[in-house]
């Protein structure tokens, strides 16, 4: 069974986001679903991500962990979430 | 293909890192009707075996949901059974013995705060009620975790004036007896008129007698996002204003449904109520007072601010009881001025008094709430500020309380800090004038016509 999880970064644009998070999620056998990015005003990076954790060989709280380290050393800010708050909070 | 838009996604992930959206508590009710025994060492026992066995996984499973949902949940915490009735002929000590207990089971669980040393007074004391009141200071000056209530009055039944005159003595000697920590003791106790018996919010939360063995009850918070969605609709009219509001409420009580329903999956308990409360914190712009000064009174306090805060309650109320299967606990709006900015702010300033705020409560969800008032504050006119609350509730059919800390040795104007979620708080001035005959008189106002509905 799929186990959706939506993962969001926010930050200064830089070349290379999507393919380090990427790098993170194919190390970990994770499959994307789908990626939406935008730049917001001027500069400010937005990428959101939905993600199947179901195939992947590591538990959800040691996936966020890495993407936060990752954020950390980018910059970036990078959120991982169980798809049904969005679920709960934009769809009745 | 995405299910959700990119906006949609980054507005949900903006609520909570941006705008403080968080589970107030998640709270675990429990009863404590099998663990009666007419010796308080074997009860203690019972009760602290129950807890823990109840709530071994409760804190645990509540980090889990944290992090499944990125959403953080600031209090767990647990409420039983009224003590004020469950022990058999008992003796002075006991209830400081049962309430060591509690705070030690709250401990040894890691939650922040249980609630339920309380009492349901408001037609009258039975014997043990009377001992556990007056046992109230010792207990809240001993105990660090433990909260307490009295509920001295009930649309059904009228205020029970005697309760609500010791309650004064009792608040006074609270304050004394924490007087070290600002007389934080008071922040422990509120006194109620028609007290639910499913609130998850301290510190009045109690498992009523009509609550199942056990459930989960959840409060959510959420003022920042309500105001950032009227910063957002910048000139509108007051319906408009509702709407926004009533969208917000929703969205905000959804993640309290989610969190709910998760919780006691995992939990394997019953899924009690979703209490839709505002529920401000001392975070700048996580503010109900702010509010009110977004819709566009300058100052809380200020005259349009009662009117205003009364379409703000509604709003919540309708956009959240749409958002929850079982929406119950005290759900409106909180304004205790020392754990809002806003409030603060507004009491420094001179733009609220304790009147105005007496006005206010009419439309809120609960009452005068961590207010502060001079250490020298007679207990007559406390309880007399108890008794004006109860009439409020009881004559408009909604809970009200009352949380007053009369802060040692404190004058007008000063500042007390309470420390985390529960603030600080400028002491305001009361009345001068004297309301002791009036509460000597002892006995029980009468119950309002309008409780006769039958």
């Amino acid at each position: 069974m799929s186990e959706k999880v939506i993962i969001t970064v926010l930050g200064q644009d830089r070349i290379g986001i999507v393919a380090e998070i990427s790098s993170i999620l194919y190390k970990n056998h994770i499959n994307i679903l789908d990626i939406t990015q935008k730049i917001l005003g001027d500069e400010i990076f937005t990428m959101t991500m939905l993600v199947d954790i179901s195939t992947g060989n590591i538990a959800f709280a040691q996936l966020k962990k890495e993407l936060e380290e990752k954020g950390k050393e980018l910059n970036l800010k990078i959120i991982a979430q169980h798809e049904d708050i969005f679920n709960f909070m934009h769809r009745i | 293909m995405l299910k959700f838009s990119h906006e949609e996604i980054l507005e949900t992930v903006e609520m909570i890192e941006a705008l403080h959206l968080d589970i107030r508590t998640v709270t675990m009710g429990i009863s404590l009707i099998d663990c009666i025994h007419p010796d308080p060492k074997i009860m203690g026992e019972k009760i602290f075996k129950k807890i823990k066995k109840f709530a071994s996984s409760f804190v645990k499973e509540k980090k889990n949901i944290e992090e499944k949902y990125g959403i953080p949940i600031v209090n767990t915490r647990i409420s039983v059974t009224p003590i004020g009735s469950i022990m058999i002929n008992p003796k002075e000590d006991d209830f400081l013995y049962i309430a060591n207990i509690l705070d030690e089971v709250a401990e040894a669980i890691s939650v922040d705060f249980l609630g339920g040393f309380s009492a349901l007074v408001h037609k009258g004391a039975t014997l043990g009620e009377r001992l556990m009141i007056s046992s109230i200071p010792d207990v809240l000056s001993s105990t660090k975790r433990v909260c307490s209530s009295v509920n001295v009055a009930s649309t059904k039944a009228g205020i029970n004036m005697d309760a609500v005159s010791l309650m004064g003595n009792i608040i006074k000697e609270t304050a004394k007896l924490t007087s070290s920590q600002n007389g934080i003791g008071c922040a422990k106790l509120v006194v109620f008129a028609n007290a639910v018996e499913d609130n998850p919010f301290m510190a009045g939360a109690f498992h009523g007698f009509g609550e199942p063995e056990c459930c989960i009850n959840v409060g959510v918070s959420g003022p920042g996002v309500v105001l950032n969605a009227l910063e957002k609709l910048g000139e509108a009219s007051l319906g408009e204003v509702a709407e926004a509001i009533k969208k917000a409420a929703f969205k905000i009580t959804r993640v309290g449904e989610l969190v709910g329903r998760e919780l006691s999956r995992r939990l394997n308990v019953e899924f009690g109520i979703l209490d839709l409360s505002l529920a401000p914190t001392p975070e700048i712009g996580d503010s109900v007072a702010n509010i009110i000064e977004k819709i566009g009174i300058e100052l809380a306090g200020a005259p349009g601010s009662t009117a205003a805060l009364a379409l703000l309650t509604d709003a919540v109320k309708k956009g959240g009881s749409f958002a929850s299967s079982y929406v119950g606990g005290l759900s409106g709006a909180f304004i205790p001025v020392s754990e809002d900015w806003g409030m603060i702010r507004a009491a420094r300033v001179g733009s609220i008094s304790i009147d105005k705020l007496e006005a206010m409560t009419s439309v809120c969800s609960v009452g005068l709430d961590m207010i502060a008032v001079p250490g020298d504050t007679p207990a007559s006119t406390i309880s007399a500020i108890i008794a004006d609350e109860a009439a409020i509730g009881i004559m408009n059919n909604k809970t009200t309380g009352v949380r007053i800390i009369p802060a040692p040795n404190k004058k007008v104007g000063e500042m007390v800090e309470f420390g985390g979620l529960l603030g600080k708080a400028p002491v305001m001035q009361v009345s001068k004038f004297s309301s002791d005959v009036f509460i000597k008189r002892g006995g029980r106002i009468p119950a309002p016509i309008s409780s006769l509905t039958n």
